[in-house]
């Protein structure tokens, strides 16, 4: 991979120089109030390289991800900006890309976004202007040929480290790989998988995304998320589309005394991470401890990932 | 065909409310196969709205009457001798055919009857699902005859996405993920290499997004 840096993202320089990863992720909250993302950011500083935030997660309200996102950079923290193609049209969309840029962030995360359906308004139009492979399209387009989708020229271009979400434990596996391409052949440069419980069916996935030389065209971070509890596990497992957590690891945490469930979570975690570690292709971590956020760095801590390298 | 649902009675009812003399004016096109807007539908219908009226002591004079079609000028004249004659028409047809009334009836009340739900077809009697979102541009040759658009929930041109899972889309394990249905489609046709290739963003001009459309065939104009 082009040792070259395209932006000033402390992410993309770290991921181009060899070193291995790790981001996190931070949910802004469902209020006005900035406190709430100040004392996240002391719970998550130094703690991981970038940390993303949430673009209205599952549908649900919350503060916008440009201005949590600029919260987050005052307490010098860098920020990785999610955007989800449901609430906006090309035009809306555009004109944010180049707000956050101006605003100073570096990163971004080009999603689809989940449908309104399971959020706190469902009565909602949605908008799916563009899908998640056409956003990555569109921001490589403003970033390297400083042009609009329309095709005029943008004076001053947003220079952002352009990053996807992939999940290889979705239907059908067998265009999961392909549909990685597909992103690679768009721009992405950085990729954070779905959270991985089965890494029996991600070392599958990751044998042929190695076998086809993506690996060398973009960074992947493989996501973990700990199970906070057996019912959390549960709940993962039965009613999160697209969630695939092995029946083994359930027994594992209901055979857990209730009081230990929650280090037995961050105990496999770290497994987890270890062995990711270990898997050719990878190029580092997303932790997503959501609203959990106190246990990034004990995570990070047990799996040996601190102190993060400076750059 | 153009699929539609009746309203519930009570909002029908409500619309009716004040008024002693209606027409109740039935469609012989797509809502008559789809069952909800043709002759038997407005018998139906009528004989509740009267049956209702008579329990309150609010008796009501319905006139039942079903043409050809609603969104067409010639049929819609057919019923201008009744249309004075009336305090308004509760329409059956579908929200094309009620405008066609409406524009041509200018002094007389309008009331849907039905909600227009979709472009669809009928898997079975009865059973009626959707297809087609008339975005205006067809991109069916691309995707295995399945259309994106329509039958994926989220519309992606390039899907699926994270939430497909075994076959169903992440809003309902009653709904097929529509591109689960497309990668089926071209593995059967032996075209799944189609699946690399990027549908490019879509010029929505052509849906609803750029004005009301029209299409006019010139050779017929004069
Ligand atoms: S699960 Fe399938 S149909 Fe549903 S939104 Fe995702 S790609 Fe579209």
């Amino acid at each position: 991979m082009s040792g070259e840096c395209k932006t000033d993202s402390r992410l993309e320089k770290l991921l181009r120089s060899g070193k291995f990863a790790v981001t996190g992720e931070c949910g802004p909250p469902r209020g006005a109030d900035p406190e709430v993302i100040r004392k996240k950011c002391a719970l998550l500083k130094d703690k991981a390289d970038a940390f993303n935030i949430t673009d209205n997660q599952t549908s649900v309200v919350r503060m916008s991800s440009i201005s949590s996102a600029v919260i987050m950079m005052q307490q010098g923290l860098e920020p990785v900006m999610q955007m989800v193609c449901r609430d906006r049209n090309r035009i809306a969309i555009q004109s944010d890309i180049l707000g956050g840029a101006a605003l100073g962030i570096k990163n971004m995360l080009c999603l689809s976004g989940d449908h309104q359906k399971f959020g706190d308004h469902p009565q909602a139009k949605n908008v799916f202007d563009l899908d998640s492979i056409q956003l990555i399209q569109t921001v490589r387009r403003m970033r390297d040929e400083g042009k609009f989708l329309g095709g005029e020229e943008i004076k001053g271009v947003p220079r952002l480290f352009i990053g996807a979400a992939e999940n290889p434990f979705a239907d059908p596996f067998e265009i999961r790989v392909p549909r990685l391409a597909k992103k690679v052949a768009a721009g992405v440069e950085f990729i954070q998988t779905q959270c991985i419980f089965n890494l029996k069916k991600f070392g599958e996935w990751m044998k042929g995304v190695v076998d086809r030389g993506l690996h060398e065209k973009v960074f992947i971070l493989g996501g973990v998320t700990p199970f906070k509890s057996f019912g959390m596990a549960r709940y993962m497992a039965k009613n999160v589309p697209g969630m695939d957590v092995p029946d083994e690891l359930l027994q594992r945490m209901k055979d857990t005394p209730k009081e230990q469930q929650a280090d037995e979570g961050i105990k496999i975690a770290v497994e987890t991470i270890q062995q990711l570690k270990e898997m050719p292709g990878i190029s580092g971590v997303h932790i997503m401890a959501i609203e959990w956020e106190e246990k990034v760095g004990e995570i990070a801590e047990k799996a040996g990932l601190l102190p993060r390298p400076t750059v | 065909m153009v699929v539609g649902e009746r309203k519930p009675f009570e909002e029908i009812m409500k619309m009716l409310e004040g008024h002693k003399k209606v027409m109740v004016l039935g469609c012989g096109g797509c809502v008559t196969v789809c069952l909800t807007g043709g002759q038997d539908a407005v018998r139906v219908l009528s004989s509740q709205i009267r049956m209702a009226r008579d329990k309150d002591g609010n008796p009501i004079e319905i006139i039942e009457k079903t043409v050809e079609r609603q969104c067409d000028p010639e049929y819609v004249d057919q019923v201008q001798e009744i249309v004075p004659d009336v305090d308004a028409v509760l329409s059956m047809a579908c929200g094309a055919g009620v405008q066609f009334m409406a524009e041509r009836y200018t002094k007389t009340p309008l009331y849907p009857a039905l909600n227009t739900t979709f472009v669809g077809g009928s898997v079975k009697e009865g059973y009626y699902v959707e297809r087609c979102q008339t975005c205006g541009e067809c991109k069916l040759a691309y995707t295995g005859g399945i259309c994106p658009i329509a039958r994926c929930s989220k519309s992606l041109l390039n899907g699926p996405c994270g939430g497909s899972t075994k076959g169903k889309c992440e809003i309902d394990p009653n709904v097929d993920c529509g591109w689960q249905l497309i990668l089926d489609r071209l593995r059967d046709l032996d075209q799944m290499d189609r699946y690399e290739q990027i549908l490019e963003i879509a010029d929505w001009r052509t849906s609803r997004d750029g004005g009301p459309r029209k299409m006019i065939r010139e050779d017929f104009q004069r």
